[in-house]
């Protein structure tokens, strides 16, 4: 019981916090040395098409009466019209942040499927050059400014070697081709059986999402190290391996399964951390996501889709902690 | 088993080597120390014992260490003033004369990254010497006092931490003006949040400790507890987080002159240096790629050495 | 809710050319699609254009203000007139094929074509014209001023402006200006004559179509606006009914933000066009074959401001030496080859009247005896707020690095572009680098923007640079009024002439450079040309193969 109770107590300060996010965004908005009414009408405007339109964004009223009716409306799932893309938020949300997230959840499928095995790997040979190896080679993707990384990566991929596409999310004749369902372009060339769609996609998220894992590999190798070396010497893989089991099956029958629930939240806060980071990547990748979205936006004060981008950001990263905390607290048994 | 086979055996040597030379080592190591400095100078040497075994810490900290002697003394190493520019000798390839080639308005790259690294980590210390003690003070006192104060700093704590990192960081410096000051101020904004959970999470194990309610019983201020007793020994994991933090704070500021928002030219600072070349990527590769390598090795620097401070500070981690 | 039924539904604004359409269309995309990732060449029927497009705000002709919308709306709608292909600075008709000005100046009446179909299938009238000048007066956005300013206003203009019969445009001024000044803000965007009825079948609480026509078009160029995802992508497809022919059915172009990227996809074979390149880019692809490049100089100038409220900046002295003191062949030579060049005047290079002589050299010795003579012989010091991007970021240095050797110490302020308008705007800056981009290919733009100041007070009607600047100078300002009514064209280019003379002497503003747009065309394609304003840039001739 008191288990649920405290998850329950985390729950509930997630529209607090949301609030606090609103609120803070908001005051940063406010405070922006840019006009925002520059970003709609320009540099040659006149003034009375300048007054206009602060009338009709209500720029005019009072700081508090514009926050009231932000959350106001905000409450009724109206996120207000993008100045930008002249888009109500929420519909330019749906269209950009399905990019977003099929770029990070190929990110950290790739960061997985090669940060456990080195992880484990370094923990079973640990204090070895192999160990070192992977430690530098981790170490290494987390040094690196994302963007030399990405720069570098289409420089070798793309233009050298030819083996990538370039930047986008799709290729110029396929562009439009599949309907859009879910928004997410993978999924929706596989509901309409567009295998020469799906390849494409796949193909252009092969760079952006892998210059994304590598970035995010360390942590993963790292806590994955840490934790196997914990199961390792544990009792019962002791016992296990005093039965003469293989090396192998030791580590993964008996070891691992004890660190998957461990490395259950690692891999959430990982991928929170993705959401939010795919910023840069997406800005040399001219990844339509809502990294890019946001940075726009903010350059123009286009605050109605700050606001709106970082509330949907904001609330995924919170949403993966309650997950991460829930799964740390229900299935570790080690967790009173 | 390797570990502790390697870890023996270079004990005995070194001892059978030269006794009298070992003398201080002794003392150090010494099971019963006679005085309280002497344990603690004990605790310390066998940290680094620790740590000096560990190749990849050394390599980190003989990086860093060349690192800030080679901004210590830029003045003398330097080839030119990194400011003077000469316009018809833009974009020129290494060469004697300038060893790294020079930049879109003439200058000499080589000196302008040895300048450009005191900007660099002159920013990064600044933010560290800012968000560490600020985030253990929140932290500490959350944990320490309990209650509404607990909840309402940890709220806003949340607050900071779901907010995408960058774009904070990005939309205060927008909101004041980009610039050095105002990018150390953002990232140390966007930066302090997990010190504070780090040292809230300490303090609630050690709060319970008998010692903690030992000292309670002999009248010692809340105050003084928490800083005599609870700051300390958040110290260690403290310095782990700091330093492995180095590189993701030398990393966010180079994002943050990526974007166009981070120290302004003509200041030499890393990141703003790529962010204005990096036009030149394809065909003067040298010019972006010259403060990327310096980034790098800086980064990679602090990543090895708290990685490996880790393992000796941090032994749950291991 | 009823009000934008289908525009913004992706799924909905999706091509009109289906994939079987498109495969049909040429057996070449087939060989295409079998080659490995990276395209030797992009599909047939489709140009592919890498641009920076994050400007775009609206395609409605009425609020375009931005160079990327104009451009696309150069292609999608057509005016009554146009530039003459022959001689940009030279009227000709475009949808009026002739046209009479009365003596005194003030009646204008336009025969207009009857064969300008819309891709609705119905040809223009004179009614979709009116209609379409009415709507920028009664909207009055950004652009609406270069209509307005002749006296139009949301209650006169039906009665000013109206269709006499189905070919004939009746337009009446309420005050005489100069023909050649009246033709020329008509040959801009806002004189795109939009198909009234589909436009005010899409209109959302009066707002004659603009909600609509935002991501929508409906005019009778060559070209239709079929998608537009901000920052992301622009396609337009053949307007079907239109008499104009197109060498590609299709046109997209996508939002490359970095100039690498750019130049990859061009060696890749990823795109057709690309028009963002640095100066070294262009000079490296000018060197490699197969490609070409095109460029056009721009009616667009970088010029240094300087405040007018700093007592240092009231003194002409100090102006003329801060003239005197700058390198600017090194800036152009080196820092924007092929992409800017020097001009001293307000008028860059290109438009009628513009002077382009260069009277205006490094000569550190007379800078700094004219410092000396205003009273300011060990210089002085100064904040310059300057955008970051590229070039700007470079010019500013190099500024910074020329000025201080005449004893100017400036001290670099960079921000936003945004950042660095919205504090000139509000006048509390003390020096600022920026780009001016003329409305309309007249003079009077410029001449205005640049020298005209009646009123310097917060109050002020007419708030452009010289007002920001604090630059009230009743004889410049008289000038450009008389200018702008002085009904002989020859007469009136000198004037202009004469202003920007008096203007080289007194204005607080160093004019550097004058734009030069330039495109690289990847190897067999042809027929693109930039024209001295983004509206007069054609898709229809480009060629591939």
């Amino acid at each position: 019981m008191s288990r649920l109770r405290t998850f329950a107590a985390a729950a509930s300060s997630v529209p607090i916090t949301l609030f606090g996010l609103v609120l803070v965004t908001f005051l940063i908005g406010r405070v922006m040395p840019i006009d925002p009414i520059i970003a709609i009408v320009g540099d040659h405007a006149q003034n009375d098409v300048v007054e206009a339109a602060r009338l009709q964004l209500g720029l005019d009223r009072p700081l508090a009466v514009q926050f009231w009716l932000y959350v106001k409306l905000l409450m009724q799932g109206d996120l207000g019209r993008s100045v930008m893309t002249s888009n109500p938020v929420t519909r330019d949300i749906a269209q950009y942040f399905p990019a977003t997230i099929e770029l990070a959840t190929v990110a950290i499928l790739i960061a997985v499927a090669i940060g456990i095995p080195l992880g484990v790997l370094a923990a079973v040979r640990r204090g070895s050059w192999v160990d070192h190896g992977v430690r530098v080679f981790c170490l290494a993707g987390h040094s690196i400014p994302i963007f030399l990384l990405a720069l570098i990566g289409l420089l070798v991929f793309y233009a050298t070697l030819g083996w990538t596409p370039g930047t986008g999310r799709s290729d110029v004749g396929l562009e439009g081709m599949v309907p859009d369902v879910t928004g997410f372009l993978t999924i929706d060339a596989l509901l309409a059986r567009d295998w020469e769609s799906l390849r494409d996609a796949c193909a252009h998220l092969v760079l952006p999402a892998g210059v994304l894992a590598y970035f995010s590999m360390a942590y993963i190798a790292r806590m994955t190290r840490a934790f196997m070396l914990d199961a390792l010497s544990g009792e019962f893989v002791i016992t296990a391996r005093a039965k003469g089991l293989s090396a192998a099956r030791v580590i993964w029958r008996h070891a691992f399964p004890n660190i998957a629930v461990r490395l259950v939240t690692v891999l959430a806060l990982t991928y929170a951390g993705l959401l939010e980071g795919a910023v840069v990547t997406e800005t040399v990748f001219g990844w339509p996501g809502l990294g890019q979205y946001l940075t726009i936006s903010l350059l123009n004060a286009d605050m109605n889709a700050v606001l709106g981008a970082t509330l949907v950001i904001g609330l995924s990263y919170l949403l993966l902690n309650l997950l991460a905390d829930a799964a740390y607290r229900l299935l570790d048994p080690r967790v009173r | 088993m390797r570990r502790i086979g390697y870890w023996t055996r270079g004990y005995g040597e070194r001892d059978a080597a030269s006794v009298t030379r070992t003398t201080w080592q002794a003392w150090l190591l010494t099971d019963a120390p006679a005085s309280r400095g002497q344990a603690a100078w004990g605790r310390r040497y066998r940290l680094w014992r620790d740590f000096s075994r560990n190749p990849l810490a050394m390599a980190g900290l003989i990086l860093i260490v060349l690192l800030v002697l080679a901004v210590a003394f830029a003045p003398l190493l330097a080839l030119q003033d990194p400011a003077a520019q000469n316009l018809p000798q833009r974009l020129a390839k290494p060469s004697a004369a300038h060893w790294l080639g020079t930049d879109e308005l003439g200058r000499d790259v080589f000196s302008r990254v040895l300048f450009g690294g005191r900007v660099t980590l002159g920013m990064v210390v600044a933010i560290v010497l800012l968000v560490a003690p600020f985030g253990l003070a929140v932290g500490c006192v959350a944990g320490y006092a309990g209650g509404m104060a607990d909840r309402v700093l940890m709220r806003v704590t949340d607050v900071f931490l779901a907010f995408p990192r960058l774009i904070l960081a990005l939309a205060f410096v927008a909101a004041i003006r980009p610039g050095i000051p105002s990018t150390i101020l953002a990232i140390a904004l966007t930066a302090w949040p997990p010190y504070a959970r780090l040292a809230r999470a300490e303090t609630l194990t050690i709060r319970g400790a008998d010692f903690i309610a030992a000292v309670r019983l002999t009248g010692a201020s809340a105050t003084r507890i928490v800083l005599r007793h609870i700051v300390p020994l958040c110290i260690g994991s403290l310095i782990v987080r700091v330093t492995l933090d180095m590189s993701s704070i030398i990393l966010t500021a180079a994002a943050l002159g990526f974007l166009g928002m981070g120290a302004q030219p003509p200041s030499p600072e890393w990141g703003a240096m790529i962010a204005t070349a990096r036009r030149f990527i394809l065909e003067q590769w040298w010019v972006p790629l010259v403060p990327g390598l310096a980034i790098f090795v800086a980064s990679l620097g602090f990543n090895l050495l708290g990685d490996g401070l880790r393992d000796v500070l941090d032994p749950k981690q291991r | 809710m009823m009000t934008r039924p289908m525009l913004t539904s992706p799924m909905l604004t999706r091509p009109v050319l289906t994939r079987r359409a498109m495969l049909a269309a040429s057996a070449a995309i087939v060989t295409a699609a079998e080659a490995p990732f990276a395209r030797a060449a992009t599909p047939a029927g489709v140009a592919v254009m890498a641009k920076q497009i994050d400007d775009v705000i609206s395609f409605d002709p009425a609020e375009s203000y931005e160079f990327t919308n104009n451009e696309v709306d150069g292609n999608v709608y057509r005016r009554l007139v146009g530039p003459n292909p022959k001689d940009n600075t030279r009227i000709a008709g475009d949808l009026a094929e002739k046209w009479e000005i009365s003596a005194d100046g003030k009646e204008f009446t336009f025969h207009l074509v009857k064969d300008a179909y819309f891709p609705s299938g119905k040809a223009m009238t004179a009614e979709d014209a009116a209609f379409s000048l009415h709507r920028v007066v009664m909207l009055n956005k950004t652009p609406g001023f270069i209509l307005t300013q002749f006296g139009f206003t949301k209650d006169n203009v039906e009665k000013l402006i109206r269709a006499t019969d189905a070919a004939t445009l009746q337009m009446s001024l309420p005050i005489a200006q100069a023909p050649t000044f009246v033709l020329s803000c008509l040959s801009a965007n806002v004189g795109s004559v939009v198909e009234k009825a589909t436009v005010l079948a899409n209109q959302v609480n009066g707002d004659l179509g603009n909600a609509w026509l935002k991501n929508h078009s409906a005019g009778n160029g060559p070209y239709q606006l079929t998608q537009w995802v901000a920052s992301d992508h622009i396609t337009i497809d053949a307007n079907p009914k239109s008499n104009i022919p197109v060498g590609n059915k299709r046109v997209t172009i996508r939002h490359i933000a970095d100039p690498s990227a750019q130049l990859l996809m061009l060696q890749k074979g990823d795109a057709d066009i690309v028009r963002d390149l640095t100066p070294d880019q262009i000079k490296s692809v000018k060197a490699s074959d197969g490609t070409s490049v095109t460029s056009s100089g721009q009616g667009s100038s970088v010029y240094v401001a300087m405040n007018m409220a700093l007592p240092q900046f009231q003194k002409r002295q100090v102006l003329q030496a801060m003239k005197w003191a700058i390198d600017y062949d090194a800036i152009a030579t080196n820092i924007t080859p092929n992409t800017y060049v020097v001009s001293q005047s307000f008028l860059p290079s290109g438009l009628p009247g513009a002077l382009t002589d260069k009277p205006f050299k490094k000569d550190v010795a007379r800078a700094k005896a004219l410092l000396a003579e205003a009273g300011y012989p060990n210089g002085f010091s100064v904040k310059m707020d300057t955008s970051s991007a590229s070039p700007y970021g470079d010019i500013a240095q190099a500024v910074q690095a020329d000025l201080a050797a005449i004893g100017i110490n400036v001290e670099l302020i960079s921000g936003e572009q945004k950042q660095v308008i919205t504090k000139m705007r509000a006048r509390t800056h003390e020096m600022a680098i920026l780009y001016w981009g003329t409305d309309y290919f007249d003079p009077n733009s410029n001449a205005q923007a640049f020298c005209a100041n009646p009123d310097d007070s917060d109050a002020s009607k007419l708030r452009i640079l010289a007002w920001r600047n604090h630059f009230k100078d009743d004889q410049l300002t008289a000038m450009v009024e008389d200018a702008a009514k002085e009904l002989d064209g020859e007469k009136r280019i000198g004037m202009y002439q004469n202003i920007q003379k008096i203007a080289r002497e007194r204005a607080p503003f160093i004019i550097l450079l004058q734009k030069i747009s330039t495109a690289v065309l990847a190897k067999g394609v042809s027929g693109f040309v930039i024209g001295p304003l983004p509206d007069y840039t054609k898709y229809a001739d480009i060629k591939k193969g």
